[in-house]
């Protein structure tokens, strides 16, 4: 776990994600300009480590209602701006970028703020990019193969040497600067059905989840088949972290939460993804079993624990501001982690 | 309410014969219902490639669009080789797997012969229902003998599509009452 720079004495550890989405507030019609968006994004990764949170990360999405499409540029903001909290990308589409500069970026914003950076490579649910950066959708999968791989073999070697389909052959090549230790935490974004889980745990790297809704323990299944196919792979999975990741919202009452964030959940999901969100299945959500962490703060603490006992993840990684949600809120949900959530999942978790 | 009717193929006339007439009814009986017909003979579809609806373009993007904004959609298919015709799959290809949740779908289906009866029954419906569809169960099964020249000559057909558009408003507004109560007591 060390090399992924996790320390499991620690405790589970707290993260914060955005995809960077810029949409209208649903209670008020309006939305703010993207120069107040990108700052309240920087702002928000201040006060969450201010606030003892660990981790903090940036999506890229290209399409309307995005607004952090060179997310590498906003994490560098970010990493000037803060000093202890550990900043990832997530994710970033590796499929329709070149792992060299990706690599590149990386290494810097590692160098920037001093050995905190990580990359979460995924290969997009939003696909609007492939045209817009010029690749054939229908190599979805093995431009992401071809690709994740070449990001880790940079990672672990100082002098390349490479040759694929989709990038020109690598000799002797030396991608350069490197990250502070010398190599950067890279995880590879897991969404779906557990084949995408098991091809994480056959290339042995850390596995980050999303568990968007739904019994936490249908995503126990993916988890198992990641585990198994890095033992069945030569790996040891007691070495190889897990994250989770997925919708979060913390009110005083179940209710209020409830009642605060549907119009936005709702909301984004009908920009981004051409559906609301079913009020049946957002009710359920509040069901202890629900991975859906939504509620009170004392609800939002057992649902964290009963997650981390039936998963032994190590890290979870929320996501507050999907929708539109204005900032005095997000501080409120940022104010209740520090003060309440965060300081109960440590007493818990820490050994 | 929003309804739209699919003609799902692009060859011959009997379907969208059938659709008219169903258009015509619907409009008679139920002025306040916004319809809308999509013929796909009208419209240059692309395969679906697995993209989201959302970022299709062109006719294809209209067509998928139009689907999603409707309350209830009214499926004419004629039958090819005992099964839907690919130009109607490629459209349930094209849209998110709950793409039919809280719409009503009923279905009108012309065949060349009797023997095609359970087709949609056994290849329509399971797709339907896998998209989270509310089904009219009963279907209104329309034969070659049945048309001429580009007319219905049966009266029975007629009924059933009345019986038909009736049963599409009715279950529309009584599904979406329903949603509404349900919805106002989670208090969110």
């Amino acid at each position: 776990m060390e090399k992924y720079r996790i320390d499991q004495r620690k405790g589970l550890e707290f993260g914060i994600y955005t995809l960077g989405d810029h949409i209208p507030d649903p209670n008020t019609g309006k939305r703010i300009s993207a120069e107040q968006r990108i700052h309240e994004i920087i702002e928000l990764a201040k006060i969450a480590e201010q606030a003892g949170i660990d981790f903090f990360s940036v999506g890229e999405s290209h399409q309307e209602y995005f607004t952090t499409q060179a997310h590498s540029v906003v994490l560098a903001a970010i990493a000037q701006a803060t000093e202890k909290i550990k900043i990832a990308s997530s994710s970033t589409i590796i499929s329709t970028s070149d792992p060299v500069r990706v690599y590149e970026d990386f290494a810097t914003i590692d160098l920037i703020s001093k050995g905190r950076a990580e990359i979460i490579a995924g290969r997009a649910s939003r696909v609007g990019l492939f045209d817009l950066l010029g690749y054939k959708l229908r190599d979805y999968e093995e431009l992401y193969e071809e690709k994740f791989e070449l990001l880790l073999k940079i990672n672990k070697e100082e002098v390349v040497n490479w040759s694929g389909q989709f990038r020109a052959p690598l000799k002797d090549a030396s991608v350069l600067p490197r990250p502070k230790s010398g190599h950067l935490p890279i995880w590879r974004a897991v969404g779906g059905p557990p084949a995408s889980a098991i091809k994480a745990g056959y290339a042995g790297v850390p596995m980050f989840l999303a568990t968007l809704g739904g019994p936490a323990t249908s995503f126990k299944y993916s988890i198992e088949a990641y585990r198994e196919a890095a033992r069945q792979n030569g790996h040891n999975p007691a070495e190889l972290p897990i994250a989770t990741a997925g919708f979060f919202y913390a009110a005083e009452t179940t209710q209020q939460a409830q009642r605060e964030y549907y119009p936005y959940i709702n909301e984004g999901m009908k920009v981004t993804n051409g559906r609301g969100y079913p009020k049946q299945q957002f009710a359920q959500g509040a069901d202890p079993r629900d991975v859906m962490n939504i509620g009170s703060p004392q609800q939002i603490i057992e649902k964290i624990l009963y997650q981390h006992e039936l998963f032994g993840h190590q890290r979870y990684i929320a996501q507050m501001d999907f929708g539109g949600v204005p900032f005095d809120k997000l501080r409120k949900n940022i104010e209740l982690i520090g003060t309440e959530i965060l300081p109960a999942i440590k007493k818990h978790t820490a050994k | 309410m929003k309804i739209v009717g699919i003609c799902g193929s692009i060859v011959g006339t009997k379907t969208r014969t059938a659709m008219n007439y169903t258009v015509k009814a619907l409009a008679e009986k139920y002025p306040y219902v916004e319809v809308a017909i999509l013929d796909l003979a009208d419209y240059d579809l692309q395969f679906s490639d697995g993209r989201s609806y959302l970022e299709y373009e062109g006719d294809t993007g209209f067509v998928t669009k139009t689907i999603m904004e409707a309350d209830a959609i009214i499926i004419g298919t004629p039958i090819f080789q005992a099964s839907i015709p690919a130009t109607l799959k490629n459209i349930f290809d094209l849209l998110p797997v709950d793409a039919l949740r809280d719409k009503v779908v009923s279905m009108l289906v012309t065949a060349g012969s009797p023997k095609h009866y359970l087709i949609a029954e056994q290849q329509l419906k399971p797709i339907l229902s896998y998209m989270k569809a509310q089904l009219v169960q009963t279907y209104v099964f329309i034969e070659e003998k049945d048309f001429y020249r580009n007319e219905i000559i049966n009266d029975d057909i007629l009924f059933r599509i009345n019986r038909l558009v009736e049963d599409t408003v009715v279950l529309t507004e009584t599904y979406s009452k329903i949603r509404e109560a349900k919805e106002a007591e989670y208090g969110f």
